[in-house]
């Protein structure tokens, strides 16, 4: 299943890299690309959605804390 | 500008003002004191940034990173540069945010093409309601000036369209009733009742804004290396001014803090990847932002990376090479003149929907009179029978014309013949062609400008038509009598062969070679507006039916990667650069400002660039 989600106030190039490597990481998630031109994450997994968006949440807050996922 | 963005921009020039003033022949305390307001003004955001993110645990986030910099040089009474470290950084943000908001505003705008609205008859009244309630089968009314929103058949009306949203073609389309309409389009004239034929998210518009806005999530190789580079460089460079401030001072024995400490800040400065990280990114977003600006739907910056490694494209020819519209090309009658044998022609074929009827009905010209015509008889793809007035006419392919027991003179001309007899006695043939399409010999002369080394056709059709077209486009190479198996066969035979030398491009219509394109490198669908298969299983796809844009896509991706290339060289050379010099202690904070920030402002114009590389074609 692949889902794109919107990440609004993405501001930071660097940071949408380090998203895209962390979200990467959560278990279950197959692919995960962050686009900082058109501020797009897109996850492909096979998971439970809602568990793993709980945890790209979090990840997002880490990281950029003033964006944003639209759903 | 967005208000954030200009908040930023105040920011930057009172802190510009307060900086200068802080050079003026004052007492020190005053010049300090200015000084301080401006890096407070400018620097407080980042400050406070750099302390939420470190409670985070984020040591190598860049606020913190400025922020460690900028103490450092202050204590070490460094002001001015202290200062102009956070000033400057601040000025590559806004440049960094209004660049990439102006080139997300020029796809934005290009991408303008989503209807906003649908008129829909219910009943006896027009309601107006967003595309998506739209059910299949509704009437739509679209008056003179709106978009289309959804993809129908005209059932009331005609007018005439601007499809250049669609395919790039400027001369606007005259429709009429019984005509397919896609969805963005703008009626131009007329009022026009449309019933849909599919819902909004399946309709063209919405296909191709999804193609669009998803192209970006497909990485470039080279984008994806440069990510990973960002991950170990910061870190990296780090570690090393921690190394720079505290190792040689304690292992010389001279203890001199200041001046390592000063090479350390240099390197702090240095240490945010941001020119790369965001000039790469904008590069190929401009590249395809360009490519669909020219009628390219690319679905991704790796297809674009793929393009410009381009070695091989092969072509489909009936429908890619050639129109894929059947023409009378030749009439050769026997003991009869070429009127009555095209008259023969069209009556016999009169009831007929294979293409090769269509066309020589329309060479005929006038209508068949339907009531000379009886006891008409097809075998689908041998020929018919049929009694026309009072002769016995069969029409048909070579076999099935010999199979009647009649005696048949074979034509060689490159083309399909069809075979006549008139009561048992052989009456000539009609050669019908397909015409080659006018750019496509061009097309391929600009291919090998752009250095492809190979072009190949490949064909269901016989050799002889298959070299003739061949020949006149000028193609390398060509393969007839391919059954669709057999072309894939083929496209494998050719990946094998050009694994090492580069990548293999298949263009076809997406009708029916989904296969193939899918089993090549890249698979393009020329034309393929309107086909959902060919939208689904093509890599690129070309809207408007122009062979010469294959030339025109791989020029585009050249220059993307050309761009993409030099920022990384240059921002990476100048980098490394004022890092070994700051080591060596030749560097001042001065140059790393400049290598920080005046690189990524260069980097990005460079990038920049790409949005206009849709002049190329």
């Amino acid at each position: 299943m692949k889902k794109t989600y919107k990440l609004e106030n993405l501001d930071c190039a660097n940071c949408a890299a380090k998203i895209e490597n962390a979200v990467k990481e959560i278990e279950g998630v197959i692919n995960a690309s962050v686009s900082f031109m058109t501020q797009r994450l897109t996850i492909e997994t096979e998971a439970d959605l809602d568990e793993i968006m709980t945890k790209v949440k979090k990840i997002v807050r880490t990281i950029e804390p003033d964006c944003e996922i639209i759903f | 500008m967005n208000k954030s963005l200009k908040k930023l921009l105040k920011k930057i020039i009172i802190a510009a003002l307060l900086f200068l003033a802080g050079f003026f022949p004052l007492p020190q305390t005053w010049q300090l004191l200015l000084f301080i307001a401006s890096y407070l003004l400018v620097g407080s955001d980042i400050i406070l940034k750099a302390f939420r993110n470190l409670f985070k645990g984020q040591i190598f986030d860049e606020n913190f990173l400025m922020s460690l910099a900028t103490f450092g040089a202050f204590v070490l009474g460094e002001y001015s540069e202290a200062v102009a470290v956070m000033l400057f950084f601040q000025i590559g943000e806004f440049f960094q945010s209004y660049a990439v908001n102006q080139s997300r505003k020029s796809i934005a705008a290009l991408m303008d093409i989503r209807p906003d609205y649908a008129n829909v008859r219910r009943g006896k009244k027009i309601v107006t309601v967003s595309p998506e309630e739209v059910k299949i089968g509704e009437t739509i009314v679209i008056r003179p000036g709106e978009r289309i929103p959804l993809d129908g058949t005209i059932i009331k009306g005609s007018s005439t369209l601007d499809t250049a949203a669609l395919t790039g073609e400027s001369l606007p389309r005259d429709v009429a009733v019984n005509d397919e309409v896609l969805s963005g389009c703008i009626n131009l004239t007329g009022v026009l009742e449309v019933q849909t034929a599919k819902e909004f998210s399946a309709s063209t518009v919405s296909q191709i804004l999804d193609l669009v806005e998803n192209a970006s999530s497909q990485k470039a190789g080279i984008e994806n290396f440069i990510t990973r580079f960002a991950r170990y460089y910061t870190p990296a460079v780090v570690i090393i001014a921690a190394l720079l401030a505290l190792v040689p001072p304690l292992a010389l024995g001279t203890f001199d803090f200041r001046d390592w400490g000063y090479r350390a800040i240099t390197f702090l400065v240095i240490s945010c990847p941001c020119a790369l990280v965001i000039s790469i990114p904008l590069s190929f977003f401009g590249g395809l932002g360009a490519a669909s600006r020219c009628g390219i739907l690319i679905k991704g910056s790796n297809y674009l990376e793929a393009l410009a490694n381009a070695h091989t494209v092969v072509f489909d020819k009936t429908g890619t090479l050639t129109k894929g519209l059947f023409k009378v090309s030749k009439i050769c009658p026997e003991n009869i003149s070429k009127a009555e044998l095209l008259s023969l022609a069209a009556h016999i074929e009169a009831l007929s929907k294979h293409p090769i009827a269509l066309s020589i009905r329309e060479a005929y010209g006038q209508e068949p009179d339907m009531a000379v015509i009886s006891s008409v008889n097809e075998l689908p793809g041998k020929g018919i029978t049929a009694v026309i007035g009072a002769d016995n006419v069969a029409a048909g392919n070579l076999k099935f014309i010999q199979g009647l027991g009649i005696a048949v003179k074979e034509n060689h001309t490159p083309g399909t013949a069809v075979y006549f007899a008139v009561n048992q006695k052989y009456a000539g043939c009609i050669i019908i062609e397909d015409e080659i399409r006018e750019d496509a010999a061009a097309a391929i002369t600009a291919l090998k400008t752009e250095g492809v080394s190979q072009t190949v056709m490949l064909t269901g059709d016989r050799s002889d038509i298959g070299k003739k077209i061949a020949s006149a486009a000028g193609i390398d190479k060509y393969f007839a009598n391919l059954l669709p198996a057999g072309k894939v066969q083929k496209i494998e035979e050719l990946l094998k062969q050009n694994a090492d030398l580069g990548k293999v491009i298949f263009v076809g219509d997406g009708i029916n070679d989904a296969p193939v394109l899918a089993r090549s490198d890249i698979g393009i669908a020329m034309g393929g507006i309107g086909s959902d298969a060919a939208i689904e299983a093509a890599d690129i796809v070309i809207m408007t039916d122009e062979p010469s844009k294959i030339p025109s896509a791989i020029r585009i991706a050249r220059k993307t990667l050309r761009i993409a290339k030099e920022n990384i060289i240059f921002a990476l050379g100048v980098k490394f650069l004022v890092l070994g010099l700051g080591a060596a202690g030749y560097a001042s904070i001065w140059a790393a400002v400049f290598a920080d920030v005046g690189v990524s402002v260069i980097a990005i114009l460079n990038a920049a660039r790409a949005l206009r590389l849709h002049k190329n074609c």
